[in-house]
């Protein structure tokens, strides 16, 4: 009941924000939507606190310890990107002379988009997840174009070919799943429930399933960033608006990443473990690399923090890849850190951004001269994004570390490798950016846009020092779960 | 007795019909380009008329020149012998293997580019080389196709393939529609037809086989026009055996006859109204887009044996 | 749920034809040269399709598919169609298809696709019923050669196709391999691919009014600073 309530929240705000979603009233809406949404998730929460998982719908609709910290974070994320939406997009509207039209539209595929992540995070059949992630990247495509630049149509095309046709490999992932579902569970729409065929996963086919992982590996492996198949994430989150690109970093990518793990759990038991592991492992590593040594020769300031994101994402598909309780329990702690963490950065240099006129990472300098407060969200973030103590992240990464050094200590210095070539790429440049004397011609926005980053930070925070009980108790019941 | 008897009644059918054929043939066209048709039997009366006339030999030219009439006549004769027409267990059967007819066909072009650059003009070498670079595609085509019902049939020989097809009456073989479109454009471009060369035209920049018949004369030229046509009669009867099987009797029972006959007529009259259609849509290709032609007719070859493979059919 | 004896006698061999006819199509839209034919070669796909979930639905007797049958006829072999030749004709777009190789490369290139991915769905040909034998390998050859046609191709259009054909493909997989895929998932896809399809149409307007030509090339320009 509780989780149909919340896709109604989402839902809703839909067709609204589609018809009356313009000027100050669509962000109005736009944020009162989302809080609604937010305070339906943690209805949510408390009932999956007191009653533990469970179904809705007829057993379409799952909620349990994995999908109840990502949906979370998704609402806390949802209503912090509205908030910073209003104020960006009032300025972007008068910069770009948006029409009225345009910006209801920006208004209801935002939400259509996060209408969709919800579902996919709150559904039990597999076939719907395909179709919330199809829609989530159709509702996406738009908004990297919305400032019909040259380069944002390079980049929304580019976004919609590659995850389109990655998307299709993902589903006739699917469809072979659904194969190997129907040897042993007839026809119906049962066979494509995630909670029955984990149920029967010893039983499924194991060579069908070989083929329908690596064919929904690859598929939703494009959407999470995963090399080679990411050429599409740096153009779409530099080209697009800076609110989009806080929520493909800090919402899709989760979400994508959350449907191989499901993925993963059925195919651990028709193959074994290693199977889906030495993948996961590959992959992960591989992103790590390349994305660690391509933020080196970065100019565009939101370029260098989408490469971040494909090497976090690497790294979080790695910690899924060693496998193990502790590793598992790391990946999901790092996707939640990762999420707040990064919108926080968008947000911050967004409003950079937005203030000198320019993505080049040389124009912006002195940022704590001519706004402190935003080169204080900026600063701060950018440190707990690259692990600094107390983040989260720095949490994370010490857990994923630790248990590489127990399963397969020879890639420890890969992974130490990557991580900091990555913050030799990030730190030095952060550093120009934050101090120095501020360039001419730069207009000071309002900062009250800004003000969710300190709430996401100190979340984070929160997560690197002291996580709340029932947090640990469902991440570890969700790596316990990932893991058995 | 019987056996041989229709062996011999099968070769002179298919010579004595094929002009016949290809006359029927240009009639259709005539009447779809809305010209007034010389008549089926014309042919015969051409054949007649070349037969006595004088035939002379081009200056530097060798005994091939001579002999490759003969060589390429008795080759389409002895083609005509070994494809079930009318019967599948006539006394030549053992020796009708897909590749020996593939090469007999291949002797006869052999020797008709020989010929062609034995006289040493340019058209006639012009020829040569374009009829060998279309050949060269079309041939792998063919065999895919005859490749791919040896494969349903588990042999390679003739007669029991079409025994085996002939049995399988109406079943839909995927592998089958794709060996017989990929046929279909290997006797197209076998045949000189539309759109691979125009067997009517005498320009330079489009004919190919035409080129290499421009030195002969008298009963030569009857022979080699003879030969061309018996050709065209014997793709269709192969393709008639492996697609349309149905009334081509198992054994050489002359009782049945009456009953082969009219439906063998029938489908070669068919076949020249499907021809004739073809050939008046499509507009000739020019030359270079040739091989990309024959490189389709292949892969469909190539994809009707792999669809065998996949699907069992 | 149950086919008779008599039904698999008849459909299977006219199930396999209409497989065999989905990727003759798929090899005829990588070896086509003009835009138009390519569209009607797309448009004869959509009824393939519909044909074959009629057949599987005659066969299995679910009732469903009949109207998913109706819907793919509509939208597939109808609406998309007509939608793409008026965009065709209001862009101006003219002329051939720009392929990055020749044509002959291509289809070779086909080829090899097609004994991959019968090769790669081989194991599980040999776990399929009677009815779907070898379903699961033509479809997956279909996608890929609708993939190839994607990659090998210059303007927005033929790249479009190339994305429906995929789309088409893969509902053959999920008719003919597995029977038919919930109704709520198939409804889910196709109202995915109808909506990617506007979204699409809104595009090919915004590529044209800041590039004036619907080129490829043009989209060519972000690099690595």
């Amino acid at each position: 009941m509780l989780i149909l309530l919340v896709l109604a929240c989402a839902a809703m705000g839909i067709p609204l924000l589609a018809l009356w979603g313009d000027g100050r009233r669509g962000a109005a809406m736009f944020i009162g939507f989302n809080t609604l949404t937010l305070l339906a998730i943690l209805a949510l929460a408390i009932q999956v606190l007191q009653d533990g998982a469970f179904t809705a719908g007829g057993g379409q609709f799952l909620v349990d310890d994995l999908s109840i910290v990502l949906v979370l974070v998704d609402g806390v994320v949802g209503l912090s990107t509205a908030w910073f939406s209003r104020n960006y997009m009032l300025h972007e509207t008068v910069h770009w002379s948006l029409s009225r039209r345009r910006v209801r539209l920006y208004h209801a595929m935002f939400q259509t988009f996060l209408a969709t992540m919800l579902l996919a995070l709150l559904t039990n059949n597999m076939g719907i997840l395909w179709v919330a992630m199809e829609g989530a990247t159709l509702s996406t495509v738009l908004l990297v174009s919305l400032f019909r630049t040259a380069e944002g149509l390079e980049a929304a095309w580019k976004y919609f070919i590659l995850c389109g046709v990655g998307l299709a490999m993902a589903l006739f992932g699917t469809i072979l799943l659904y194969f190997a579902a129907q040897q042993i569970m007839g026809h119906g729409a049962d066979a494509l429930l995630w909670t029955h065929l984990a149920a029967v996963r010893h039983q499924l086919e194991p060579q069908v399933m070989a083929i329908a992982f690596i064919f929904m590996l690859v598929g939703y492996g494009t959407k999470i960033g995963l090399t080679p198949l990411n050429n599409w994430l740096p153009d779409a989150h530099a080209s697009g608006p800076s609110s989009v690109s806080a929520v493909l970093s800090g919402l899709l990518l989760n979400v994508a990443l959350y449907a191989i793990l499901r993925a993963k759990v059925l195919v651990d038991g028709a193959l074994g473990r290693d199977f889906a592991s030495h993948l996961l492992m590959g992959f992960g590593l591989l992103s790590l690399l390349v994305a660690g040594f391509s933020m080196l020769r970065q100019r565009d300031v939101k370029r260098l923090f989408a490469y971040s994101s494909i090497e976090h994402m690497g790294l979080a598909t790695f910690a899924f890849g060693i496998g193990g309780p502790l590793a598992s329990f790391a990946g999901l702690l790092h996707m939640v850190s990762h999420s707040l963490t990064k919108s926080s950065v968008f947000f911050s240099v967004g409003q950079a951004v937005q203030d000198v006129g320019s993505r080049e990472i040389q124009r912006i300098r002195g940022m704590l001269e001519f706004s402190p407060l935003l080169g204080w969200a900026f600063m701060l973030a950018v440190l707990f994004i690259l692990g600094m103590p107390p983040s989260g992240l720095f949490l994370s990464e010490f857990l994923i570390i630790t248990s590489t050094l127990q399963a397969q200590p020879w890639l420890t210095p890969l992974l130490l490798l990557g991580l900091g070539v990555a913050f030799a790429g990030i730190f030095p440049r952060m550093q120009g950016m934050v101090f120095g004397a501020h360039q001419e011609g730069v207009a000071r926005q309002s900062v009250v846009g800004i003000i969710p980053v300190f709430v996401q930070l100190t979340l984070v925070a929160m997560l690197g020092v002291f996580i709340p009980l029932t947090l640990v108790q469902w991440m570890q019941h969700a790596a316990q779960l990932l893991h058995g | 007795m019987t056996g041989i008897l229709l062996e011999l009644a099968q070769v002179l059918l298919v010579a004595f019909l094929a002009p016949l054929f290809a006359g029927l043939l240009r009639a259709l066209r005539a009447i779809l380009q809305n010209r007034r048709p010389a008549g089926c039997w014309q042919n015969y009366r051409d054949l007649y008329r070349l037969f006595h006339k004088e035939s002379l030999q081009a200056e530097g030219t060798s005994w091939l020149f001579r002999f490759a009439p003969y060589g390429i006549f008795g080759a389409f004769c002895l083609a005509a012998a070994i494809i079930p027409i009318l019967a599948t267990g006539l006394p030549l059967a053992p020796a009708a293997d897909v590749i020996a007819l593939v090469g007999l066909f291949a002797l006869a072009r052999f020797f008709q580019v020989l010929a062609a650059m034995d006289t040493g003009t340019p058209f006639a070498t012009l020829g040569a080389h374009r009829e060998m670079l279309i050949a060269g595609l079309a041939e792998p085509a063919l065999l895919a196709t005859l490749f791919t019902a040896s494969l349903l049939s588990r042999s390679t020989s003739l007669s029991v393939i079409v025994a085996h097809l002939e049995q399988l009456r109406f079943a839909l073989h995927p592998s089958m529609v794709f060996a017989a479109a990929a046929f279909f454009i290997v006797l197209l471009a076998e045949n000189a037809r539309i759109p691979v060369d125009n067997p009517a035209t005498h320009l330079e920049l489009t004919m190919i086989h035409e080129a290499m018949l421009l030195e002969y004369s008298g009963r030569h030229l009857a022979l080699m026009e003879w030969g061309a046509q018996i050709k065209l009669t014997l793709y269709v009867a192969i393709g008639i055996a492996l697609f349309l099987p149905w009334g081509i009797v198992p054994t050489a029972e002359v009782a049945s006859l009456p009953v082969t006959l009219p439906v063998l007529l029938l489908k070669f009259a068919g076949a020249a109204v499907i021809l004739a259609l073809i050939e008046t849509l499509l507009a000739k290709l020019r030359l270079f887009r040739a091989p990309e032609f024959m490189a389709t007719a292949f892969l469909l070859g190539v994809i009707g044996l792999l669809t065998f493979f996949m699907l069992g059919a | 749920m149950t086919i008779t004896a008599q039904g698999l006698a008849w459909g299977i061999p006219l199930l396999r034809l209409l497989a065999a006819l989905l990727l003759l199509l798929a090899f005829a839209m990588l070896a086509q040269r003009r835009l138009l034919t390519l569209i009607h070669l797309l448009a004869w796909q959509g009824v393939v399709l519909a044909a074959g979930t009629a057949l599987v639905a005659l066969l299995t007797g679910q009732t469903e598919l009949w109207f998913s049958a109706a819907l793919t006829l509509g939208l597939k072999a109808i609406l998309i169609p007509t939608v793409l030749h008026r965009l065709l004709r209001r862009l101006q777009v003219h002329g051939d298809v720009e392929a990055v190789l020749n044509i002959p490369l291509t289809l070779l290139a086909g080829i090899a696709l097609v004994i991959f991915a019968f090769s790669l769905a081989a194991p599980i040909t040999a776990l399929t019923g009677p009815v779907t034998r070898g379903m699961v390998g033509i479809a997956l050859a279909a996608v890929l050669l609708a993939f190839l046609m994607m990659i090998t191709r210059r303007k927005a259009i033929s790249q479009v196709v190339g994305f429906l054909a995929i789309d088409n493909g893969l509902f053959f997989a999920a008719t003919s391999a597995t029977l038919g895929m919930p109704m709520i998932v198939e409804l889910g896809v196709a109202l995915d691919a109808l909506i990617g399809f506007v979204i699409l149409g809104v595009f090919f307007f915004q590529i044209r009014e800041t590039f004036d030509s619907m080129d490829l090339q043009n989209l060519e320009h972000i690099r690595e600073e």
